[in-house]
């Protein structure tokens, strides 16, 4: 259980310089936001899906380097890709981040966001590195059923 | 206990041999447990008291005539009358068993202030309270048309007298306060407040959870109406808490739960209850917990309340003072007369990382909004480190903290001190 397994270099760039983060405003953007309400780390996620692919996805938050960086891994990750592919993504890193083994084809889908492995040797972390992730399925759920029902309301 | 020749002298790593939990490394370092005023650890005299009741003379209380439950309702009520000793309250009439801090404030609100508070009555607080002196009195405000009002801190989260005299009003029914805050330690001037509250006929409910465990508490001298505390802050086991109510209180109260064990008289239709404080326990009470108090204050006796309080506050002055000269390091709250608790922040690095690089030295210590983020917001932090203290830690401890905090700033480098966080809309 040694801290350079749990704070890799790419995980404390993407905390100095966290990319994606911002707001998005405007028709087709869904913002979710979403707490740890024992540690005070929140994010609100904003995706704005054109069809079936998350056009541009940013963040805003605070909260810890796993929990910011994690965000910042993820939004990069998933903008340009298909709702399906995001959500298989989130799954993936759900496996990863529990310690399961994964195919060295996933660990590669996953990109930087692989640096976080190291989280499953702290279990009280867990959930910052997840926090994005959930974020992340919640606005594929809402998404879906906005999609289905054009009155659906999104998450303030 | 009073006689101080018998008095066990207060020397920590003498002590620590009492505390199983010592008797472990954490990331290959002696544990250095800085996380009391979360849950304090528990000494063997505790352990073994409710092992040897649970194997000798358990049974249930006040109920059946044979020979164990004679035992158990002994042992229990005698648990009662040491912390009557405690507290120097009057009676032992006087002290209801709860399951926690937070039971016994949720009892005073919904059984003393619900049925006797209306519209317009003023319920003076501070914005400094745990959640648990917090919420039961936004519910009971919210259900009576009363208002919260709160007294005005200092700059360095102080409460005066003055600040409490100027919150406290006619309208007033309730005054409800920390006696030591969970995030600043600092300490209230409760027989003041009790003073100015019963002056405009008011009462006094204090959150004691964090003095009960580290300084002399005497309800008479303060003249409190009620006093709230948890067993596991002072060496005790968990599932238990106390609350102190003068008699008469307890004599108008109805009770806030009601079932097997407070019953007088019970027909179909129609119940009686017991005398204070049986009235207000209602099912089968924590019994071993109880005994395990008993232990825990009579450890605590043994040492002294005074010596402990010395101890703990000359060591928390010694952290703060020596956090506050490590650049970067912000501390918060008054900078002396610190009880058992001091919070703070390291450069930007957030509260969780700063901890779990302390965690990777073998120190726990708590990081996050200690049940008080109204408090959080007026301090502009979404969290913050707190180190605790007490009688089993040493300047040893306070040496490895300070070390543990330069390794944090190393380790985070140039993190520290950019602002790397609280851009949320609408945030801290």
């Amino acid at each position: 259980m040694s801290l350079e397994n749990l704070y890799r270099e790419i995980i404390l760039d993407h905390y100095k310089h966290p990319r994606k983060r911002g707001t998005l405003e405007g028709p087709g953007v869904l913002a979710v936001e979403l707490k740890n309400p024992s540690c005070g780390d929140r994010i609100t996620l904003y995706v704005r899906r054109e069809d079936d692919r998350l056009a541009a996805v940013r963040f805003v938050g605070e909260g810890c380097s796993i929990s910011m960086s994690s965000a910042s891994m993820m939004s990069a990750l998933v903008e340009g890709k298909t709702a399906d592919e995001a959500e298989a993504l989130a799954r993936a890193f759900f496996r990863l981040v529990q310690g399961e083994p994964l195919d060295p084809a996933t660990e590669e889908a996953l990109g930087d966001a692989v640096a976080l492995q190291g989280v499953h040797q702290f279990p009280v972390r867990i959930k910052c590195a997840t926090l994005a992730w959930k974020a992340l399925e919640r606005a594929l759920a809402e998404g879906g059923a906005a999609a289905e029902s054009p009155a659906g309301t999104p998450a303030p | 206990m009073t006689d101080r020749t018998l008095r066990r002298p207060l020397v920590p790593k003498a002590l620590r041999a009492d505390f199983p939990i010592f008797d472990q490394t954490i990331a290959g370092r002696p544990l250095v447990y800085l996380d009391s005023a979360a849950t304090a650890q528990k000494p063997r005299a505790v352990l073994e008291a409710m092992t040897r009741f649970y194997e000798r003379d358990y049974a249930n209380v006040h109920r059946a005539v044979h020979t164990l439950a004679g035992r158990a309702t002994e042992a229990y009520e005698a648990a009662r009358e040491a912390v009557r000793r405690f507290l120097g309250a009057r009676s032992a009439a006087e002290i209801v068993f709860t399951r926690s801090t937070t039971g016994s404030l949720n009892l005073v609100a919904q059984a003393y202030a619900r049925p006797r508070l209306g519209p317009g009555d003023e319920i003076v607080l501070t914005p400094l309270e745990h959640h648990a002196n917090l919420l039961p009195w936004q519910r009971v405000a919210r259900e009576t048309g009363a208002r919260l009002v709160f007294i005005e801190p200092t700059d360095d989260l102080r409460i005066t007298e003055a600040a409490i005299d100027q919150a406290i009003s006619p309208r007033t029914k309730i005054v409800a306060l920390a006696h030591v805050s969970n995030v600043t330690g600092a300490v209230a001037p409760i027989a003041h407040a009790a003073r100015r509250a019963h002056a405009v006929g008011a009462v006094i409910v204090v959150d004691a959870a964090q003095s009960a465990p580290h300084l002399p508490l005497d309800v008479r001298a303060l003249d409190v109406d009620f006093l709230a505390f948890s067993g596991h802050k002072m060496l005790g086991p968990t599932g238990i808490g106390v609350l102190y109510a003068k008699e008469e209180h307890l004599r108008s109260m109805e009770p806030y739960e009601v079932g097997g064990e407070m019953i007088d008289r019970v027909t179909l239709f129609d119940a009686t209850w017991r005398e204070p404080p049986w009235k207000f326990e209602a099912g089968t009470p924590p019994i071993a917990e109880a005994i395990g108090l008993r232990a825990a204050i009579e450890y605590l006796e043994a040492i002294g309340m005074d010596a402990i309080e010395a101890h703990v506050v000359r060591l928390t002055n010694l952290a703060a003072e020596a956090l506050a000269n490590e650049p970067g390091v912000t501390v918060y709250g008054p900078r002396t007369d610190r009880h058992a608790v001091v919070a703070f922040n390291v450069g930007r690095i957030h509260a969780h990382d700063v901890s779990t690089v302390l965690d990777a030295e073998g120190i726990a210590v708590r990081a996050g909004h200690h049940c008080a983020q109204p408090l959080m917001t007026r301090l502009c932090v979404p969290a913050t480190v707190r180190a605790s203290f007490y009688l089993y830690n040493d300047e040893d401890d306070v040496e490895r903290l300070v070390v543990g905090v330069r390794r944090a700033k190393e380790f985070f480098g140039d993190v520290f001190g950019e602002p790397v966080s609280g851009d949320h809309p609408g945030s801290l």
